[in-house]
């Protein structure tokens, strides 16, 4: 059956759409991408081809510089293929201005980055706010509610005015979960996000994302090195040399 | 989202006080040396008291006379070359003769007092324009007669007499030969070199015999024209008249030169003969020297405050990065460092504002250069400020937009954290 999407093109918080299971959310066709230096041509992702459904929780493992981060990131709108198509709620992303790839990144996507890309300079509640600084018609009161909130289901709820140079690994973790979910974007990206922590941290971090998943009907897409966390989600893909091999 | 810039701004200059401290710094002290200097250049060459008619004055301070042999004698005019062929013009509105000022003994009880000493005409008190406390200026008759009168100064009435209260009347002595004080006026910077003084007595109980026929001398004129407009008029004629001045010994001497100069170039004229041989005022020099070194002084921190900025900014990539990531437009961010930087640059400014007022304050207060005012010039700091500005805002968010045409990717691995 192909669904209808015409009202989820609109960019909105709404989850009107959210009950339509099985509709692709991410949809990566022939997706090719080739890095070039000097000399050497890298090709991280060979023609992969890979659809998301909207509220899955599926995970990606392989080996290293398989080309996880890199699937990760396009999926995130942080680079460009070097061909191929990526279609988000059924658009394809070619079709977006500068402006609009924007409003995406901030209003379907929140991403967790494997060394977390805290901002040094902000407190932790500033960081967690800043997604929600690019948002239209949003006061800072709202905000601010919006950042407490969201900390709060990260249990840092006691941290707020910190600086990340204060808090511990697991901590700055949690902080940037905190950021990915303020904005309540139907899409999370966590790139190895339990992959700096000790292994106790890493499951909490993983209890946080399913039940995010359960809650919200968040669509998440996860990297993992470790399979006992991969076997919790409800899909495992893997990866060889830039090519999906189940 | 103003608000939420600033506050981010404050955040990070907070954050970053070592840069900030640097930035700031460097700002402020370019902005308070500029300031500082532009007001000690105002305060010689403007338009300020006693001098407040000076679009409207020419000086002919030195006589400049070429040898054959290739040599140059430079000397103030004699009283006679300045009586015969300029108080004779007809353009100018008048025309005032005084002698240069000279430090002069004068006793107080057993204390010994310096007094800047000059003799004048009485035009001179109608050229300038000086603020009488008491009394009033000596008039032609006094001067005709030779009568011993004076003007003095408030500092001299206070140091000599012990009072500024009526003194008028009373006898000072200077140089051995008693003078009436006539009026008390306020005092006059010593950098204003064609009025200054602490006692000013007629040109005609000068000791010189001012008649003598010679070209050297220790006087200047002051010309004051009709109008600004009439300035170059005053001028011209002044350039005919000197025509008619004959050279005491055509044997040797080649010609001879003077001139009616506005303040600035007679100053530019003097300061610049080793390049212009007194061919012209040199002020077409003077002007690009002073452009150049102001530029070269600029230049420096300019760079300095650009470097700054461009690496602070190539530090901050994994930021510019994360914002687009979380969905800040290249607008947003280029908007949000140029409020961080215009914010930076006006902290300074209003810091180099404060530095220079300081400093002028102390230099005013030290009697380092006697009776010294100083004024802000506030047209240069805003040009200065707006210099300012404008490397902050090029060297700030320049690389910003650069940075956020960049893929979200290649800003996050740029900085490498
Ligand atoms: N910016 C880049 N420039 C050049 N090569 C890159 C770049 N990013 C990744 N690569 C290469 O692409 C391949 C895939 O990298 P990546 O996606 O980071 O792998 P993974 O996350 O699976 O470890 C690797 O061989 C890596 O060296
Ligand atoms: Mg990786």
């Amino acid at each position: 059956m192909e669904p209808t999407l015409t009202t989820s093109h609109a960019l909105t918080d709404s989850r009107a759409t959210t009950s339509l299971k099985n509709t692709p959310m991410i949809k990566l066709s022939e997706i090719e991408k080739v890095y070039q230096t000097d000399t050497i041509e890298t090709v991280a992702l060979n023609r992969v081809n890979l659809t998301i459904n909207r509220g899955e929780f599926v995970s990606i493992m392989g080996p290293s510089g398989c080309g996880k981060s890199t699937l990760l990131s396009l999926m995130g709108l942080l680079d460009e293929p070097t061909s191929g198509t990526i279609e988000i709620d059924g658009r394809p992303v070619t079709s977006y201005s500068d402006k609009e790839l924007a409003k995406v990144r901030n209003h379907k996507i929140g991403f967790i980055f494997q060394s977390f890309h805290l901002i040094n300079d902000l407190s932790v509640l500033d960081n967690v706010e800043l997604p929600l600084l690019y948002r239209a018609g949003m006061g800072g009161k709202e905000r601010r509610q919006r950042a407490l909130a969201a900390l709060e289901k990260v249990g840092l709820s006691a941290r707020t005015k910190h600086f990340p140079s204060q808090l511990s690994g697991g901590q700055r973790q949690r902080v940037a979960i905190a950021r990915a979910l303020a904005g309540a974007p139907e899409i999370i990206l966590a790139d190895e996000p339990t992959g700096n922590l000790d292994s106790v941290m890493g499951e909490e971090i993983m209890e946080l994302l399913l039940t995010l998943h359960r809650e919200a009907n968040t669509t998440i897409v996860m990297v993992t090195h470790d399979e006992s966390m991969a076997l919790k989600t409800e899909r495992v893909i893997r990866f060889f040399d830039g090519s999906q091999v189940s | 989202m103003l608000l939420s810039y600033l506050k981010l701004a404050w955040k990070v200059l907070l954050r970053r006080k070592f840069f900030t401290f640097i930035s700031l710094f460097g700002i402020a002290f370019t902005l308070m040396v500029l300031l500082v200097v532009v007001a000690l250049f105002d305060h010689t060459v403007g338009a300020h008291y006693p001098e407040s008619r000076l679009d409207r004055m020419t000086f002919a301070q030195f006589l400049h006379v070429r040898y054959k042999d290739g040599g140059n004698m430079n000397t103030p005019p004699s009283y006679y070359v300045l009586d015969k062929y300029v108080r004779t013009l007809r353009t100018p509105e008048k025309v005032s003769i005084a002698s240069n000022f000279h430090a002069t003994p004068s006793y107080v009880g057993n204390r010994k007092l310096d007094l800047d000493l000059r003799y004048t005409d009485a035009a001179f008190w109608q050229i300038m324009d000086f603020n009488f406390t008491q009394g009033k200026p000596f008039l032609e008759a006094d001067v005709k007669a030779g009568s011993r009168v004076a003007v003095i100064n408030r500092s001299t009435a206070r140091q000599y007499f012990g009072t500024e209260a009526g003194v008028v009347g009373r006898t000072i002595v200077v140089n051995q030969t008693s003078f009436r004080v006539q009026g008390v006026v306020e005092d006059v910077p010593a950098m204003r070199f064609s009025s200054y003084a602490d006692v000013w007595v007629p040109l005609s109980t000068s000791p010189d015999d001012l008649q003598r026929v010679q070209l050297q001398g220790d006087y200047l004129a002051i010309i004051l024209a009709k109008s600004e407009a009439d300035v170059p008029a005053v001028q011209a004629e002044f350039e005919q008249a000197m025509k008619r001045v004959p050279l005491p010994d055509p044997k040797n001497m080649e010609y001879l030169d003077l001139h009616a100069d506005r303040l600035i170039a007679s100053i530019s004229r003097q300061l610049m003969s080793p390049l212009t041989e007194y061919k012209s005022d040199g002020l077409e020099l003077l002007y690009p020297i002073l452009a150049g070194l102001a530029l070269l002084f600029m230049i420096l921190p300019a760079l300095n405050l650009v470097n700054i900025n461009v690496s602070r900014i190539m530090e901050r990539s994994s930021e510019i990065g994360v914002r687009k990531a979380f969905g800040a437009t290249g607008g947003k961010l280029v908007s949000q460092f140029l409020v961080e930087n215009i914010f930076l640059t006006l902290i300074g400014g209003i810091l180099g504002l404060l530095l220079a007022y300081v400093t002028l304050q102390i230099i005013s207060g030290s009697q380092l250069l006697a009776y010294a005012q100083f004024e802000m010039n506030w047209r240069i700091f805003s040009w200065a400020l707006l210099v300012t500005v404008f490397f902050g805002v090029l060297s700030g968010v320049y690389p910003a937009f650069k940075m956020s045409r960049l893929q979200p990717v290649q800003a996050l691995k740029a900085s490498g954290k």
